[in-house]
């Protein structure tokens, strides 16, 4: 008779686990489009993890190798910019993202984020950094903000850079791998959108300015992962994107001040399958914009705001790390209500996609290189 | 004065084999690093993604060629690459482990999944392996 239970205990267990691990594609199913409309042309050939890009003109942009290298890149040709800080190479840390400031042309200044080992405490966290381009060298170098405390885990650095509408400038550090700890705590980095102004001060009405023991650079919290951002072309709203861990990565609408909710709610689960939480929705906690489920881990995001590709205009892109594809976002009524594969078997985790001023989509594959989006 | 002999020996033999901690804490404290740096892409399964992200359950490049595994997490890894028969062309950074860690996580994908590896992979041999 006990075997018998323990056997039917084991069968549900597994039915469970099985339930849990072929969870439901969430809507809208990814589609492939019908017919190809494009076509690509490598602009920027070898690079290893090209993670960020920022446009000086339609012909000039900077792209940041994570390994530590920035590119400063004219017509193709690409010359390596020196005066660069020392950066904790570790795990998913590195040099990340890179932009310039929005008066660019008058001012020269570039902002980038970087791991950095600066600090008390053995290990890494996610630093802002502030410099002047002078040609191909970084000048009168400013750290902004400095993530604390250090850690040697290799998860969740963050991390994207975008400049609002005020010139507000934003930026992610991820949970750092310590989710218990970080993102729902405000005394503490990690987990959080920071909001700072052009030159690295706290903006008077930043969310957290009063509360005494709070990092006031925050602006939001309660994330895991955020490794795409971009300012919204007609809202100004600064959007997200999140890995979450399996399933349950997230687009993300940054509110001041508001809470979203990692690990507390969540629609992913642990990478052994086991749940992380039972709450998909809680009150005081945002609901994501939208959430995928399997997980596409998305890195990047662009709209196209161009007459370039008619039938995309508008649309949301956001490059896919797993499937090695760029995804086309399709949104109504504020909603998605259609997905697309773009760039299918690019052959390399798809980093980073941009609009440039000439209104092109330009996309980061790692392995690969820059590649430029060609109507046909 | 035999057993004073025997303990001696058996002691000797213990310390010659436990330079480096033992198999059991290596493989422990390798989860962990596999946990931290390694699972999502290569999936608490070890299986990987079929054509993009080689498994390390099962795999005969792992198993033939530690050295080259070695090299791999330590320097990092581009380019083709056939395991299982299986053809692959991609990219993996260096994680920026420390010759023990590297050491450990050796051990732990070396004897999980069904990978079964007798020799202990120990910071000194990670030490000599160089990217040449």
């Amino acid at each position: 008779m006990m075997q018998i239970n323990k056997k039917k205990f084991l069968y549900i267990f597994f039915l469970i686990q099985i339930s849990y691990g072929c969870a439901q594609e969430n809507e809208p199913k990814i589609e492939i489009p019908e017919k190809i409309n494009y076509k690509y042309e490598i602009i920027i050939d070898s690079l290893e993890i090209p993670w960020g890009m920022s446009f000086i003109s339609k012909d000039e942009l900077l792209v940041t190798e994570k390994s530590g290298t920035i590119y400063r890149v004219n017509n193709g040709v690409k010359k390596i910019v020196t005066g660069i800080p020392e950066i904790y190479l570790r795990g998913q840390g590195g040099l990340l993202d890179i932009s310039i400031h929005p008066n660019f042309n008058e001012n020269n200044l570039i902002y980038f984020t970087a791991s950095s080992s600066l600090g008390e405490e053995n290990g890494g966290n996610t630093a802002l950094y502030r410099a002047r381009l002078k040609n191909h060298a970084l000048e009168d170098l400013k750290l902004l903000y400095k993530g604390e405390e250090n850690t040697k885990k290799g998860q969740h650095f963050g991390s994207r850079i975008a400049f609002d509408d005020n010139g507000y400038i934003y930026f992610s550090i991820g949970d750092r791998g310590n989710r218990e700890e970080n993102p729902q705590n405000t005394n503490r980095d990690g987990g959080k959108i920071y909001r700072l102004t052009d030159s690295g001060e706290i903006p008077n009405d930043n969310p957290f300015v009063n509360k005494k023991l709070s990092k006031k650079a925050i602006f939001s919290y309660g994330h895991r992962n955020p490794q795409g951002m971009i300012k919204h072309p007609k809202t100004g709203k600064i959007w997200i994107n999140e890995h979450g861990p399996q399933g349950g990565d997230e687009i993300n609408i940054i509110e001041k001040g508001k809470n979203y909710g990692w690990p507390k709610i969540t629609f992913g689960i642990n990478y052994s399958g086991t749940p992380i939480t039972d709450m998909t929705k809680y009150p005081g906690m945002e609901q994501p914009f939208y959430y995928w489920i399997p997980s596409i881990a998305p890195s990047g995001m662009a709209f196209s705001t161009s007459e370039i590709y008619p039938e995309w205009k508008d649309n949301l892109f956001i490059g896919s790390l797993k499937f090695e594809y760029l995804e086309r976002l399709v949104i109504k009524n504020n909603k998605i209500i259609k997905r697309e594969k773009i760039l299918e078997n690019i052959g390399g985790k798809v980093r980073n996609v941009k609009e440039s001023p000439d209104g092109y989509l330009y996309v980061g594959v790692d392995g690969k290189g820059i590649l430029k989006i060609l109507p046909n | 004065m035999k057993l004073i002999i025997f303990t001696y020996i058996t002691f000797i033999f213990i310390s010659i084999n436990q330079t480096y901690k033992l198999k059991e804490k290596s493989i422990e404290d390798g989860y962990e690093i596999y946990q931290d740096f390694c699972v999502r892409c290569h999936l608490n399964s070890g299986s990987g993604h079929k054509g993009k992200i080689p498994p390390l359950a099962k795999s005969d490049f792992l198993l033939k060629n530690t050295k080259e595994s070695i090299k791999a997490i330590k320097y990092g890894l581009k380019g083709p690459l056939k395991v299982n028969s299986i053809q692959y062309n991609g990219l993996m950074e260096s994680q920026g482990l420390d010759d023990e860690e590297i050491a450990d996580v050796m051990n732990y994908i070396l004897n999980s999944w069904g990978n079964i590896y007798e020799e202990l992979i120990t910071p000194k041999k990670v030490l000599k392996v160089k990217k040449e």
